[in-house]
């Protein structure tokens, strides 16, 4: 029998006994032995401990045990999520050497549901860029045109599952780092509300607008995926106390009544070809009976500017702990400030300098109010507009990214022009409302274009529920 | 009124910082236990340790705490948010410090003195503290250190800073500003309140001025490690501040260093040198906002504080509330059973008296309010004279015997009558001629003599009252 492909039969297999865990990850790892070395979405595949934890699911199962809703369904973790005794790098030589002693919330949680940690992947240097080109050791490939970007920040995770080394990733967004680079592999990235899984234990780029998220081939596995690692967790103050839905439940109900929002004031630039696939998604939701709506979000074309303030200010602050006192590197020099120095200098790259030297700019007296209060008033503006469009209609629908996977170096020299690949998906994250990206056909070049649902906060529901319309369609029509 | 401190026409304005570690079990935001003296870096967890990834939680009791503090302190407890104060230190681990700023649990409250005197408070608000580094060789300054070790055992246990407004104008109102916010603390049980543990730590905002002028340059007085050095501190630092204006030289605003050992305040900073703490929201926290039931329930349970338990005691007393001996009895926690003994029927001054100058803490457990109530009783009837008194309590409180009468039967202090003490008094006046004719003549010293004479003939244990008595009788 093949190997299935999707988490969801995965687990149903393993827990069935249909299949084995092993089994699985053997074929996961040929998948690995076949493409990492061009490909690169791993800075460090566990090999020994994911045979280790297989075989111990399936001795589970053998003994009558349920090894849970992940059973031996290999899951890759972006590698700004905590593993204990696994090297965690942010793909920055500034934690050269550190593994962490604890095991994040959403790491314990996978391993609960009995999913098989199979590696770490690549990343822009804690979590900052949308290519992958930012990391220290070397960039992603896209696997569907290795000649093209992957996206990012979280390009090792979305590659993972593209190039079928994992049935299911997960990664971390802060302005767009799961969406963006689903959209550029062609898989499902989904953005939870914020507060929905607990960030204790994904290292922190901007503490209010990071978030955990899964990817995964299909929606019904992100479903499931989503369904494992939220929850009210009382590590992280910001985490939200309300009980889970069944994110399951609607998959299959279709979107008759649904109300679809289309931005009227969306700002341009999209390409041609993503916005011609946007434009058929929403004639496929109306022939599926859902209703389109026009809405205007005026604050949405200030999103990039609020964000690259409050990012970046965020970031100056959580990413000064890394000064060569306690672990990873340290450059030593003749005095203490010498010695931050000497080391900040060597451990982070160019886009993270950059990012830290505006943050702390933004937060500096006298400067305070013109760019980081100013930037917060938007943000609450920006809650508002979209509060207001969600009382019109239930989702929003836009591209995810304006262009499809585009090739290496093509953005390096211009970081303004990389910024602007977030335009589309920068809001949700200020306003902490859910979001995804699920693949919807081909564009230029036959590389996949995401479409991207917003929804209001914890209706990830009614967000799942367009999406799996959207892959039904996609499914016929691609 | 406190003393107005004057030098040279100037006056001192001086508001203090205050920062006082918490008695909770664990730490501001992690479970680590919050203990003075363990191994160094032993009580540490991933939020200790500021590791990547790992998130504060904010501890609860903390809050009580720190809403103990605030309404002792007289604050209107409001909702209010934590913000990051960043700078780089390599005792402070995240390289920030979770702090209040613009929206603190406490503000506008006020702590009454002693003397009557009152000094505003600004704010009392929460925040961690940082760990400890211990500078090796080079005389432990951190300049000439030769290596440093850090212990991150202090991080992250919770701190109150207690702001005054610069309401204090002498030395003496400010030791006596921070005994008396230590009392309080150690009172309503937030803070074990050791300076000398650095649990309760003082920095100084010190300026001077020519009365009724706007408020001078100030300096800002760190290291001020005991009550008796807030005062020394001050003082060298206003003097200080006053002999360079009379120079002609103007005060820079600074941070200053006070050094025990030679008694002087050293420059630590030029306020142009001064971090720039690029304040903001900590995201990783939500914004509190104690329920009014929580604040009544706090309020409610809050001790009855000293200030009150003086002037308690001062009522029933009739001692003046400043006075050293309701102060000390107050301090020691022996106000209560002062008052039980005045209730069982001892006269409440020499109750207080006996309880000031002949009992500790072991005493007061040794013996009832009721057997001193007796004692007391016996020696205004008359039974035993004072000083017989002091006998008599001194054995009840090393044996725990609860029945004075007893001990003074015992001891053979039996009160002598009238009659024959008048007659000691004649005899001693027959036998001090000059130092009799003195004392008629207006010289009250030469009593001494005459007394002198009862008490030897008596063995001590003639009642001095009435030995007074007697004599103004004689001299008519």
């Amino acid at each position: 029998m093949a190997v299935p492909s999707t988490a969801t039969e995965i687990a149903a297999a393993v827990r069935s006994g249909g299949t084995t865990a092993v089994e699985v990850l053997e074929q996961h790892l040929v998948s690995i032995g076949e493409r990492e070395s061009e490909i690169h979405a791993f800075n460090l595949v566990t090999v020994d401990a994911a045979r280790e934890r297989a075989a111990a699911i399936d001795a589970a199962v053998a003994a009558g045990h349920d090894p849970g809703p992940l059973a031996g369904v290999p899951v890759a973790l972006k590698d700004n999520m905590c593993t204990r005794g696994v090297p965690t790098t942010c793909s920055s030589k500034i934690l050269e050497g550190w593994a962490p002693p604890y095991d994040g919330t959403a790491v314990s949680l996978l391993a609960s549901a009995g999913a098989v940690m199979i590696g770490k992947t690549n990343l822009d240097e804690f979590a900052m860029g949308s290519s992958t080109e930012n990391s220290a050791f070397g960039p992603t490939r896209n696997p569907l045109d290795p000649t093209r970007v992957p996206g990012g920040s979280s390009g090792g995770s979305a590659a993972a599952v593209a190039a079928g080394f994992a049935a299911m990733s997960f990664g971390s967004d802060t302005g767009g780092s799961i969406r963006q680079p689903a959209a550029l592999c062609g898989v499902v990235g989904v953005k939870p509300t914020y507060g929905r899984v607990s960030r204790y234990g994904l290292v922190a780029f901007a503490s209010s607008l990071d978030q955990i998220g899964p990817f995964t081939h299909t929606v019904a596995d992100a479903a499931l995926a989503l369904q494992v690692v939220c929850g009210h967790d009382p590590l992280d103050s910001t985490s939200i106390p309300e009980p889970l839905p069944d994110f399951s439940a609607v998959l299959d109900r279709g979107v008759d009544g649904v109300r679809v929002g289309r931005i009227t004031d969306l700002p341009a630039g999209a390409d041609p070809d993503v916005a011609e696939r946007v434009e058929l998604a929403f004639d496929v939701l109306r022939a599926a009976g859902a209703t389109i709506v026009d809405v205007e979000v005026p604050a949405f074309t200030y999103g990039l500017t609020a964000y690259y303030l409050i990012a970046p200010a965020e970031a100056s602050s959580n990413l000064a702990r890394y000064d060569g006192v306690r672990y990873g590197l340290r450059v030593d020099a003749d005095d203490t400030n010498a010695m931050y120095s000497a080391t900040r200098t060597a451990g982070f790259g160019a886009e993270v300098k950059r990012r830290i030297l505006l943050g702390t700019y933004a937060l500096s007296a006298g400067y305070y109010d013109a760019y980081y209060g100013k930037a917060l008033r938007i943000r609450r503006l920006m809650a508002n507009d979209f509060a207001a469009a969600y009382e019109r209609c239930d989702v929003l629908l836009t591209p995810t990214s304006p262009s499809v996977a585009f090739p290496f170096g093509s953005k390096t020299d211009n970081p303004l022009a990389m910024y602007l690949c977030d335009t589309y998906t920068i809001p949700s994250n200020l306003t902490g409302d859910p979001a995804m990206s699920v693949p919807f056909g081909t564009g230029a070049d036959g590389l996949p274009v995401g479409v991207q649902i917003l929804a209001h906060a914890l209706d990830e529901p009614v967000m799942l529920q367009v999406a799996a319309e959207l892959e039904r369609a996609a499914g016929g029509s691609t | 009124m406190t003393e107005i401190w004057t030098h040279d026409g100037w006056e001192m304005v001086v508001g203090l910082e205050t920062h006082v570690e918490l008695a909770t079990a664990t730490k501001l935001f992690s479970a680590s236990p919050n203990r003075f003296g363990d191994e160094p870096n032993t009580n540490i967890d991933p939020v200790t340790l500021g590791l990547p990834g790992a998130l504060p939680v904010l501890n609860e009791r903390a809050v009580e705490f720190a809403m103990r503090i605030g309404l002792a302190l007289n604050c209107t407890v409001q909702p209010c948010t934590f913000a990051r104060k960043n700078y780089f230190y390599p005792d402070m681990p995240k390289a920030y410090q979770i702090s209040q700023y613009d929206q603190p649990l406490n503000v506008d409250g006020w702590l009454d003195l002693p003397d009557g005197s009152r000094v505003g408070i600004e704010r009392a608000h929460m925040e961690e503290d940082a760990g400890k580094s211990v500078h090796a060789g080079g005389g432990g300054r951190v300049h000439e250190a030769d290596y440093s070790l850090i212990d991150l055992n202090r991080a992250g246990v919770p701190l109150v800073e207690i702001v005054s407004r610069p309401d204090i104008r002498s030395p003496e109102q400010a030791r006596a500003y921070v005994s008396e916010l230590r009392a309080i603390l150690v009172a309503i049980g937030a803070s074990d309140a050791r300076m000398e543990e650095g649990s309760m730590r003082v920095d100084a905002n010190v300026s001077v001025r020519r009365p009724g002028d706007p408020l001078g340059t100030r300096c800002e007085i760190k290291n001020v490690n005991s009550v008796r050095s807030v005062g020394r501190a001050i003082e060298y630092e206003a003097k200080r501040q006053i002999q360079m204006i009379e120079a002609g030289e103007s005060v820079r605003q600074q941070t200053r260093h006070w050094d025990e050992g030679d008694g002087r305040t050293h420059t630590l900073r030029d306020k142009e040198d001064a971090d720039d703490y690029r304040y903001f929201l900590e995201p990783d926290l939500v914004p509190l906002a104690p329920s009014a039931e929580w604040v009544e329930q706090v309020r409610a349970s809050l001790p009855m504080l000293p200030g009150a338990r003086r002037a308690r005691l001062a009522e029933v007393t009739g001692h003046p509330a400043d006075s050293e001996p309701i102060a000390v009895v107050v301090e020691r926690g022996h106000d209560e059973y002062v008052l039980a003994a005045a209730a069982a029927g001892a006269d409440p001054k020499r109750a207080l008296t006996h309880v000031q100058q002949n009992l500790d803490d072991d005493g007061v457990a040794a013996v009832s309010a009721t057997a001193l109530a007796a004692l007391v009783a016996m020696e205004t009837g008359g039974a035993v004279t004072a000083t017989q008194a002091k006998t008599v309590l001194a054995e009840m409180a090393g044996s725990g015997e609860q029945d004075p009468a007893a001990i003074a039967a015992r001891l053979g202090f039996e009160a002598m009558d009238t009659s024959e003490l008048e007659a000691m008094v004649d005899a001693a006046i027959a036998a001090q001629p000059d130092a009799w004719a003195k004392f008629c003549n207006g010289e009250q010293k030469a009593l001494g003599a005459i007394v002198g004479h009862i008490m030897k003939a008596s063995k001590g244990q003639a009642d001095g009252k009435l030995v007074n008595q007697i004599v103004n009788q004689r001299k008519g």
